[in-house]
């Protein structure tokens, strides 16, 4: 038990200094993606949809493993050759990009044609009507599947261990190595991300509520 | 012909087909500044699309669309003289949709009237008043206490004021669509359009809607109503447009083609609707 306290700093620290920022970047960066492959998805231009279509179509149908790999591994072999870090947040965001732009494309479907109408009607363009009414009502729809999204990319941070970035699983495999106690830490690691993902299921319900405000019940 | 006699709105051979489904056939539609025209008909007879074709919500595939034009004295209603705030003067318009009309034509006969929907389509995340100076502030960029200041004098004229903070859901059917005929008169269009504004409405909140409508033509605003209350449109409508099948079937005095209609469809359409109330 000695070594689950005193490994449990380790590995809190490699929680903040690497599973979380990691995360957090990957999916703010993803998002931004995200939105504009779900701008390309819904134009009405042939080529911006295949553009996005296609985009979507490789990200869904490859491994996360395969792509992390890609690009931390086999880039270099064409002259491009990053850091691990850099390496893992462009992999998690492409990666985030790809699965939320359907979640942010279905969401904007979701909102009824109403409502471009009497965006139209007041006078907006269609640029502006998708950002003041219909991202807003999209936003509501899309917290529950994005928030699955993130807790989903938080544990795939786990990945960026076999490429060398330092978070929290590659302290675990670094001081189970050292001790021989590969239970005791698989198992804290375990731990540690599950309370991860339980506080921010509480946060997930939390907006929820606050989003809630303007929907009839 | 002095400004005043002129049409605010005047409709020369619309035609739309969606597919191989002619919808309308070569519509022609006159209405003269501060009249109101009630559009009549069965269902599936094209009368949402003449609307939606007005507010260049739909591209219809021939015809011309011609809206007179907006300045000192044609803003809104004529009785309210001097109530010109900031809107800028406009132009009139003619769209040839026939010679392929851009999008920027289209958005130019849409700023020149505005429509009150069948299912209200108020924006749910927004308040009352947040609905209502959405389009004078975003798109008119009109100084937004001067927006405010007016959506407010609209609300307390329809009864609404101390909702002005509530978001649409919290109202019920005959307040959500008040709002929405708030919201399209604070966009000071020539034009009003309204889509069959009471027919989602339970029976009992239908008056409060048409009363606030016929005070606005009383008022001297120009319109043009889809309705099947024919007793609003015989009180209300300068003219009556009776239209089955894309074409208008007969026209008149409200009096005349409600009562005494000349032709053989009408008079089956009139009594039918006169039966079912
Ligand atoms: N976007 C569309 N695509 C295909 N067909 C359409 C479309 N919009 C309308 N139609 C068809 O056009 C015809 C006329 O429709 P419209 O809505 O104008 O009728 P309406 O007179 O308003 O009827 P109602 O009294 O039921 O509202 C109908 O046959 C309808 O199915
Ligand atoms: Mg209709």
């Amino acid at each position: 038990m000695d070594l689950f306290w005193s490994s449990l700093g380790p590995m809190v620290l490699g929680a903040v200094q690497g599973t979380i920022p990691l995360a957090v970047a990957s999916f703010a960066i993803g998002l931004v993606l995200a939105l504009l492959v779900a701008m390309l998805r819904i134009s009405r231009n042939r080529i911006a949809n295949g553009v996005g279509r296609f985009y979507v179509s490789v990200i869904r149908g490859t491994p996360l493993l395969v792509q992390l790999f890609v690009i931390f591994y086999g880039l270099p072999a064409v002259g491009v050759k990053l850091d691990p870090w850099p390496s893992a947040i462009i992999a998690f965001s492409l990666n985030v990009g790809g699965y939320a732009a359907e979640v942010i494309r279905a969401a904007i479907l979701s909102v009824p044609q109403g409502q471009w109408e009497a965006g139209h009607m007041i006078g907006m363009s269609r640029g502006q009507t998708l950002l003041r009414i219909i991202l807003p009502q999209a936003a509501r729809v899309s917290v529950p599947p994005l928030s699955n999204t993130f807790i989903s990319l938080v544990k795939d941070t786990s990945m960026a261990s076999l490429i060398l970035v330092t978070e929290m699983f590659r302290v675990a495999q670094q001081v189970a190595a050292f001790s021989q106690e590969f239970m005791l830490l698989y198992l804290e690691a375990a731990l540690i991300y599950w309370v991860i993902c339980l506080i921010l299921s509480t946060a997930q319900t939390q907006l929820e509520k606050r989003l809630d405000r303007y929907v009839a019940h | 012909m002095s400004p005043t006699d002129a049409p605010v709105l005047q409709v020369r051979g619309l035609s739309k087909s969606f597919g191989s489904n002619q919808v309308l056939r070569g519509i022609d539609l006159d209405v003269p500044r501060g009249k109101v025209v009630a559009l009549i008909g069965p269902s599936g007879s094209g009368k949402t699309t003449i609307l939606r074709s007005l507010n260049g919500l739909e591209t219809p595939d021939a015809g011309t669309v011609t809206v007179g034009a907006r300045g000192a004295t044609g803003v809104g209603a004529p009785g309210n003289g001097g109530d010109t705030g900031t809107v800028p003067q406009l132009p009139a318009l003619t769209l040839d949709f026939g010679a392929k009309a851009s999008p920027r034509e289209v958005a130019a006969l849409r700023d020149r009237s505005a429509m009150v929907f069948q299912h209200y389509n108020l924006f749910p995340h927004m308040t009352v008043l947040q609905n209502i100076i959405e389009g004078p502030v975003r798109v008119q960029r009109r100084p937004r206490a001067e927006a405010v200041a007016e959506a407010e004098g609209l609300l307390g004229r329809v009864g609404l004021l101390e909702k002005k903070d509530a978001h649409p859901f919290e109202l019920s059917g005959g307040q959500q669509q008040r709002v929405g005929i708030v919201r399209a008169l604070a966009l000071k269009p020539q034009l009003l359009l309204f889509d069959e504004p009471t027919s989602a409405l339970d029976p009992e909140l239908v008056d409060d809607v048409l009363l606030v409508i016929k005070e606005l033509a009383e008022e001297g605003w120009t319109m043009v109503i889809v309705t099947h209350e024919l007793a609003f449109a015989r009180q209300t409508a300068d003219e009556v447009v009776f239209m089955d099948g894309g074409v208008v079937v007969e026209r008149g005095p409200a009096s005349q083609v409600l009562r005494n209609p000349r032709e053989q469809r009408t008079q089956a359409f009139v009594r039918r609707l006169l039966h079912e109330i």
